[in-house]
């Protein structure tokens, strides 16, 4: 049982096909960072409190897409990493008053463990089996924090002050933020395209497409798996790591079920198996529940609905698979052939 | 001599900076015009405490019906609540929105403690006045280190204080035996009582038992309770555990002077359930009218109520505390506004916030007055005991002051 649905399949065979010249593609890239470079700049305090969230949902969800959309495990429960990951910054700052750049490696890295351990009982389990147990997480984590109160604070959480903007930088607490946040993202992101075009992503999406071709192939499907478990709880605890210190306060409250659903309904908009759909992801998670309420103040998830059918029919790849398909068209159109 | 010439200079630099964000004090305060005061809010109206979304509802809806009737010195009050489902983080976002981006006046009647305690330091960094917070934890009322925040119902101390008064007069021989949610709530309740107890605690307390939230019963606890002799039961339980302690303690026969907490107090929720019968006799503090309680009907607060529900508000339910709670709270801040007169600035809207004084409202019990003050961040401080006959809480008995020894 996998994720991948012959659908992604195809999509992504007809991506490569008319793929994007490197390039342009390079030519983007650049350009998206030099416009998140100089947004902070450009808008309110307020607003780039915002970006900085959605920087914070994008390498969750990049973390998320990794195992889902790559190597077709489907995980309910990140909600539960990315509250480990809140927790670890808030507790060493708070109890041991460690400098909060060290917290966030150790948030990625504890949360790379507790995965790694998760996903070798989890092998176990396939597909929907796979969904409940981490579902179980997602619920168990809330009530767990709240049990060990002297760590976390109990359900009152933890208070913490945002991080001083260092070496006199001219910048706001907000900027500053913002900067740490895309900082972390264009390394986990560099990181992840690294890990994801060679062999060990091939591997992936192999055991994703078709398990047992892949173990006769020799790949050792259970390390895969349960390391790609580990890897993508890093990322969503580097990210909770980062939310804590931008919201500057953790309490169970923030980590319900609902925040592991948003997860995977972001992968799923953003673009499964698809990199920089973790971005467009994020901005329909941070954005569309407000824009939902402004239309209706009486009824904002039925609206929130109606956006997510539109949007799983109008884009059934997601946002990535959509602009693939635009691009495609367009190459038609203009009549520049592929190179490849 | 080098670092005290820099340091003297930093110093300068700092109280220079301090008077510079001091002096436009007479300047235009964010959302208030001369027709208009903004005001923001933020409240669970989707999510797992959606329950409490009624109470933004019914401040909007009063909010209108002082609008239709004229507004506050001309200016109508533009009422800007955003939904926060009680998570943390969304209200961090959404009073952000409010403070930078829609650049209200002030913020009043945010719900909910982990929610409030993500944006207290936000709000007094700000210097942004966050009014009448719409939770029972005690931080709210620390006017030295959160000048900007101030809470309005009694605080889960002040309700402990409150039965320690009562145990204190009325029982002679008061053994007590207290079973507590082992949390911050729980424990504000079991700190209020103690104080109230004084010296007398350690005598009077013969036995303190917790439990977790996350624990499927509570039996054991009520059977030690009653070993231990106790004849005062105090019970601060939330409403399943509080089912579960009346239905024990009633099976195995225990008859304690049973003080419930006010949070446990709905007739439909818990003594239901419960048994009529067994909660007979259990003695709650409380401060507002019950909308379901008879002796209110040919009361004017609680007509007036009513008439405006059916107008302002037809979808809310006139049997839901809540609906009188936001009610109640709305013609709290009201007061506060008129008593501000023309100076709608931010200090001196918290300073009126903090000057209130002998404030009666419909829909309190009669004789529970407001009062706060520069060193008194705690508007309700004043409750009044009731018993439940069976049927419904019978008040009974003076009003107490959790202000006063």
């Amino acid at each position: 049982m996998t994720v991948a649905t012959p659908e992604v399949a195809v999509a992504r065979r007809a991506a490569l096909v008319a793929a994007v010249p490197r390039p342009w593609r390079l030519a983007g890239v650049l350009l998206a960072v030099a416009a998140g470079c100089v947004l902070p700049f450009a808008v309110s305090g307020f607003r780039v409190f915002q970006f900085t969230q959605v920087g914070i949902y994008a390498i969750a969800l990049l973390g998320l897409n990794i195992l889902t959309g790559y190597n077709g495990q489907i995980s309910l429960g990140h909600g539960a990493f990315y509250a480990v990951g809140a927790y670890t910054t808030a507790i060493m700052i708070d109890r041991w008053n460690v400098p909060y750049g060290w917290t966030i490696p150790v948030a990625g890295i504890l949360c790379f463990v507790v995965g790694f351990l998760f996903g070798i009982p989890a092998l176990r389990l396939e597909g929907l089996y796979l969904a409940l147990a981490t579902f179980a997480l997602a619920l168990a984590v809330p009530q767990i924090l709240k049990y060990f109160e002297h760590w976390t604070g109990g359900s009152q959480g933890i208070v913490l002050s945002k991080p001083e903007v260092p070496f006199g930088l001219p910048l706001s607490q907000d900027q500053y933020l913002y900067f740490v946040t895309l900082a972390s993202l264009l390394v986990l992101f560099v990181l992840a395209w690294n890990l994801l075009r060679g062999r060990t992503g091939r591997a992936l999406v192999a055991i994703r497409d078709h398990p047992i071709a892949a173990e006769a192939m020799g790949i050792n499907s259970s390390l895969y798996k349960s390391l790609t478990f580990g890897v993508s709880a890093g990322y969503t605890g580097v990210a909770g790591a980062l939310s804590g210190l931008a919201i500057a306060f953790v309490a169970p409250d923030a980590f319900n079920v609902f925040l592991s659903i948003t997860f995977l309904v972001g992968i799923v908009i953003g673009g499964l198996a698809s990199i920089s759909g973790a971005i467009y992801g994020a901005l329909f998670t941070q954005f569309v529940p407000n824009w939902a309420q402004d239309i209706s103040k009486a009824a904002p998830w039925a609206i929130y609905g109606v956006f997510l059918i539109v949007f799983m029919y109008v884009m059934p790849h997601g946002i990535a698979g959509a602009l693939r398909l635009l691009w495609r068209r367009a190459v038609r159109l203009t009549g520049t052939g592929p190179r490849s | 001599m080098h670092w005290t010439s820099r340091a003297l200079a930093l110093l300068l630099t700092l109280a220079l900076g301090l008077g510079l964000a001091a002096s436009p004090a007479g300047a235009q305060t964010p959302g208030v015009t001369a027709t208009e005061i903004k005001i923001g809010n933020t409240n669970p109206y989707s999510g797992p405490a959606s329950a409490y979304g009624t109470i933004g509802k019914v401040i909007a809806a009063y909010f209108k019906k002082v609008n239709d009737e004229g507004g506050i010195n001309g200016r109508k009050i533009n009422f800007i609540s955003y939904d926060d489902s009680y998570s943390p983080p969304k209200t961090v976002e959404m009073v952000r929105r409010l403070v930078e981006q829609d650049q209200v006046a002030f913020v009043f009647q945010t719900l909910g403690t982990p929610t409030n305690s993500a944006i207290h330091k936000y709000m007094n960094q700000q210097k942004v006045p966050h009014l009448f917070v719409a939770t029972g934890a005690t931080k709210w009322g620390d006017p030295k280190n959160f000048p900007w925040t101030i809470g309005w119902q009694p605080t889960y101390q002040a309700e402990g204080k409150i039965y320690a008064q009562y145990v204190l007069k009325n029982v002679p021989n008061a053994k007590v035996g207290i079973l507590y949610q082992n949390d911050d709530y729980g424990k504000d309740y079991l700190k209020g009582f103690k104080d109230g107890l004084g010296d007398a605690a350690k005598k009077i307390v013969v036995l303190e038992q917790s439990y977790e939230v996350t624990d499927p019963t509570i039996d054991s606890q009520i059977v030690n309770l009653k070993n231990s002799g106790a004849n005062v039961f105090f019970n601060i339980t939330i409403p399943k555990f509080a089912v579960q302690a009346i239905k024990k303690s009633h099976d195995i026969g225990w008859r304690p002077l049973h003080l419930l907490n006010n949070v446990s107090s709905s007739v439909a929720v818990v003594l239901k359930p419960a048994g009529l019968e067994a909660s007979k006799d259990i003695i709650t503090a409380r401060y507002l009218k019950d909308p379901t309680d008879p002796q209110w009907k040919n009361d004017p607060g609680y007509k007036d109520w009513v008439a405006f529900m059916q107008k302002y508000y037809p979808d809310g339910s006139l049997l839901d505390d809540f609906n009188v709670y936001g009610y109640s709270v709305a013609q709290s801040m009201v007061h506060v506004l008129r008593q501000c007169g023309n100076d709608l600035s931010r200090a001196n809207i918290m300073k009126q916030a903090a000057s209130i004084k002998d404030l009666a409202l419909p829909m309190l019990l009669p004789g529970i007055k407001i009062n706060t003050g520069p060193d008194d961040y705690y508007p309700i401080e004043q409750e009044q005991l009731a018993r439940f006959d069976g049927e419904r809480w019978v008040n009974f008995g003076e009003v107490y002051d959790a202000s006063k020894k």
